[in-house]
């Protein structure tokens, strides 16, 4: 594969590492936007100012692309409804359950040497390969 | 409002502009890309790893920097969680998560934003995404203990 493939996967991440390292560094606060999202959804506290303004930050981003770049990248879901609303209900439990996401314990987890989100997400990323192998080369879907 | 909120609060939709944006950029947005990804037995695309290998190292240097300053630049406290214990909801939770990520290709994060694209099928999933989130709220946090206090267990990481 040509360089060009790899190249915004590598300037995506590295905005995505940046963002974690502002946050942490000017806030004291961890990036993880399962716990940001869940914990709006409780009751308010004194974290609930940040968490509404990086999540509105979050939000903007697709206006700012699209200003910046005059399209909208590609985003092809092929899933049928069903399934998308038992995916996303399991995302949202499970993250929550397990205390974080691909971006607090992959990213911000991993970056501090966590134990637990290093297993954490060896874990998420191995039930969501199996679940892909048994969706495509199992069932066949 | 004291300035040191608002300063807080304008750093923090800046780094959650940046992550939106490097989310878009990297492809991570795109469920078909991320479900080849974690086709290993099949037209495995290892793109996204890179995602992860170059957002990780530079999230490190502000951890580390975070930690040796002790206190965030804006004032507070530093509320990185401690705990360091695998146990059951560690591993539960991760692997319920993995499987509707495998059924979709969508995390947290994406969904969110592809859900502000306003396209229609991530609106559905960022809904019922919002419910399990909502649903552990109601079987895990009620009462509890007091929000906010003890950072290690509840929050992300």
């Amino acid at each position: 594969m040509e360089l060009a493939a790899f190249l915004p996967a590598l300037a995506g991440g590295a905005l995505i590492g940046l963002s974690a390292a502002l946050l942490v560094l000017a806030t004291g606060r961890v990036a993880g936007i399962s716990g940001i999202t869940g914990s709006l959804l409780g009751p308010p506290d004194d974290d609930t100012g940040w968490r509404l303004a990086f999540l509105t930050g979050l939000l903007l981003a697709p206006l700012a692309v699209v200003a910046l770049t005059g399209r909208i990248p590609p985003v092809t879901i092929a899933a049928p409804t069903g399934l998308l609303a038992l995916a996303g209900f399991l995302v949202g439990l499970g993250t929550r359950i397990g205390s974080g996401c691909t971006s607090g314990h992959g990213v911000c987890g991993i970056a501090r040497l966590s134990p637990r989100s290093l297993v954490a997400t060896g874990l998420f990323m191995a039930s969501a390969a199996a679940t892909v192998y048994v969706i495509r080369h199992v069932i066949g879907a | 409002m004291p300035q040191r909120i608002v300063s807080q609060r304008i750093v923090s939709l800046v780094a959650g502009l940046l992550f939106g944006v490097g989310l878009i950029l990297s492809g991570m947005t795109d469920p078909a890309k991320v479900l080849a990804f974690l086709d290993v037995a099949g037209r495995w695309d290892p793109t996204l790893a890179l995602v992860m290998a170059s957002a990780i190292p530079v999230a490190a240097v502000g951890f580390a920097l975070a930690r040796r300053r002790g206190a965030p630049l804006l004032g507070g406290s530093l509320r990185i969680p401690t705990r360091r214990d695998i146990d059951a909801r560690l591993i539960g939770g991760s692997l319920l998560f993995g499987v509707g990520w495998g059924l979709a290709g969508l995390c947290p994060g994406p969904a969110l934003v592809t859900a502000a694209f306003g396209i229609a099928p991530a609106l559905v999933f960022t809904v019922a995404m919002l419910a399990g989130m909502f649903t552990f709220n109601l079987l895990f946090e009620a009462g509890s203990r007091p929000r906010g206090v003890a950072k290690g267990s509840g929050t992300s990481c």
